[in-house]
């Protein structure tokens, strides 16, 4: 379930689009902050000043920059805004990365660590002191006492208390990271290593606070449209359990924003599937012992990073949505595509490959609120060009695999597929890769996606 | 006792700020209530128009709005109902 910090995230995203559409937004955003918390209002941090400078950065992250660009305090939104109206491309996110902590929001949480709660009894058992491995535990004044200097945070302890009263504190961003990139700096604030993120987005969606902003490119977007340039929306296949109504209404609502045509990103996965699957077909012929998929961005910024042995095994394929982009500028020559989809890693992969825009879920619905579309309401569209459910599956964990094993099906082969499939990178998966690398692991189709079931429960998505 | 009508906003502000969350209310009710409501999804109330976004999500209980709708407003507002 989203929590308050997310509906402020939507909140403003609203009232952005809104004053966009009326030509006021120069003006309302420096009023914006002062607006949603008064002076006599109510706050959700510590008080409203503390409020008013995140929502003053979570607009600067609407506008495209990232906190940590902030050089001069003193600079209003106003300005921002006069200099990402002027930029003709957004911000290059695959030469930096598309997330940036807000100080303001973080609340800094002090790393994991076990305590000794006051539901301690000094039980006479003391199961915690005899299961620590350490020996880190005493019991001193009748209370169970740990030695820092000896604990290594196993956690053991917490599970064998009769009482519940020794727990593992800890830090949500730190602890969704699968690869150590966001870490506290040696002055405790938190920082993101830009060597060592893949964008998965697990930070963004798990931090309480949502003080781990995403670089938006949705005013880019609003500008192109407004100009009068043709702009095509793709949407990835993961939004059909994320809204209200049916894809057939959504794609009515898009167009009412001014899209020049909206396709499913799907018609590019038929095409996916096509080429992986003889892809695959012609490595193993040639007697490779393993592909592995390329269509999580999330995944191959993994393997470039941290497994670069496997990188010679990722599927050359373009993914569905470079191959959406090649048809959508087949039809509508001289356009920009957006790619709509739930996924923070996306952005790269879209930067590296020419897609001109990369929105989340989250934010096109923003830009249908905003300028008062109700999905519900739409008549539902024809859809010209329907994908085939296989590509529609792309989405699901396992679903690529399926497509190409459809695909593969279709003819004699002299070898045998051997599917195997890693759902959602987790910390120890580094290793596991290398082993598949290394060949130390059975399989000869290796599919990956970042996000566990699948980009359906992407880091944008709504539904949680 | 005449069913109860749940109207909640579906439009895309309210879906947005939280009516995500109540879709499946019907199902997640607590047992004293479940089948007491005749629960419908509509498309905006026209309440959102107000520049303060103050109320998202917006449901109706047999008429009466309630703003910012949880599922624990809900139930008690139907609680109170049953009382009258
Ligand atoms: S979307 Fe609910 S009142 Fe408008």
């Amino acid at each position: 379930m989203a929590n308050g910090s997310v509906f402020v995230r939507r909140e403003l995203m609203i009232r952005f689009v809104r004053a966009f559409n009326n030509g006021t937004l120069e003006t309302d955003l420096d009023r914006f902050a002062v607006e949603m918390r008064p002076r006599l209002g109510q706050s959700s941090r510590c008080c409203i000043y503390h409020d008013r400078a995140v929502i003053k950065y979570r607009l600067m992250s609407l506008l495209g920059f990232s906190c940590e660009e902030e050089t001069d305090e003193a600079r209003t939104l106003a300005s921002y805004y006069r200099e990402a109206i002027e930029r003709e491309t957004p911000v290059n996110v695959a030469e930096t990365i598309p997330l940036s902590v807000c100080e303001a929001g973080c609340s800094g949480c002090p790393s994991a660590r076990v305590i000794v709660t006051p539901n301690c009894r000094g039980c006479l058992n003391r199961p915690c002191m005899y299961s620590c491995p350490k020996g880190a535990i005493s019991i001193v004044n009748q209370v169970s006492t740990i030695d820092y200097s000896k604990c290594i945070n196993c956690g053991k302890c917490t599970t064998v208390c009769p009482y519940h009263a020794i727990v593992k504190t800890t830090v949500p961003c730190e602890e969704a990271c699968p690869t150590g990139a966001i870490h506290k700096d040696p002055d405790g604030h938190t920082r993101i290593d830009m060597e060592k993120c893949i964008s998965c987005g697990n930070c963004f969606s798990k931090c309480p606070f949502s003080a781990i902003l995403e670089r938006s490119q949705m005013l880019d977007v609003m500008k192109a449209i407004k100009n009068g340039e043709k702009v095509v929306a793709m949407i990835a296949p993961a939004i059909e359990p994320q809204i209200a109504g049916s894809i057939e209404q959504l794609f009515t609502a898009v167009s009412k924003l001014g899209f020049t045509d909206v396709m499913e990103v799907a018609i590019g996965a038929e095409e996916t599937t096509a080429r992986e699957a003889e892809e695959f077909k012609e490595k193993m012929l040639a007697g490779e012992r393993l592909m592995t998929t390329s269509c999580c961005p999330a995944y191959v910024e993994l393997v470039r990073k941290f497994v670069p042995e496997l990188m010679k095994y990722v599927s050359h394929t373009p993914s569905p949505m470079v191959l959406a982009a090649e048809i959508a500028r087949k039809e509508h020559p001289g356009c920009k595509v957006v790619f709509v989809g739930p996924c923070v890693a996306k952005r790269i992969e879209g930067a590296r490959n020419n897609i001109d825009f990369v929105l989340s879920f989250e934010e096109l619905l923003g830009m249908l609120a905003g300028s008062g579309i109700d999905i519900i309401a739409c008549e539902p569209m024809k859809l010209p060009r329907a994908a085939i459910s296989d590509a529609r599956g792309f989405a699901k964990s396992s679903g690529v695999t399926q497509a190409v094993v459809n695909e593969l099906g279709n003819f004699k082969d002299d070898f045998k597929l051997d599917a195997k499939a890693i759902n959602g990178i987790e910390k120890k998966t580094i290793s596991i890769l290398k082993l598949y690398a290394a060949g130390k692991l059975p399989g000869n189709f290796l599919e990956v996606m970042c996000c566990p079931g699948g980009c359906v429960n992407g880091p944008c998505s709504l539904k949680k | 006792m005449k069913k109860m009508t749940l109207e909640i906003c579906s439009g895309t502000t309210c879906y947005m700020l939280g009516a995500n969350n109540l879709l499946n209310i019907e199902n997640e009710m607590p047992s004293e209530l479940r089948g007491l409501a005749e629960v419908r999804a509509l498309p905006c109330m026209g309440l959102c128009n107000d520049k303060e976004l103050s109320g998202a999500p917006y449901v109706k209980l047999n008429g009466k709005v309630i703003e910012k709708a949880t599922p624990e407003k809900i139930y008690d507002a139907m609680r109170a109902l049953i009382e009258e």
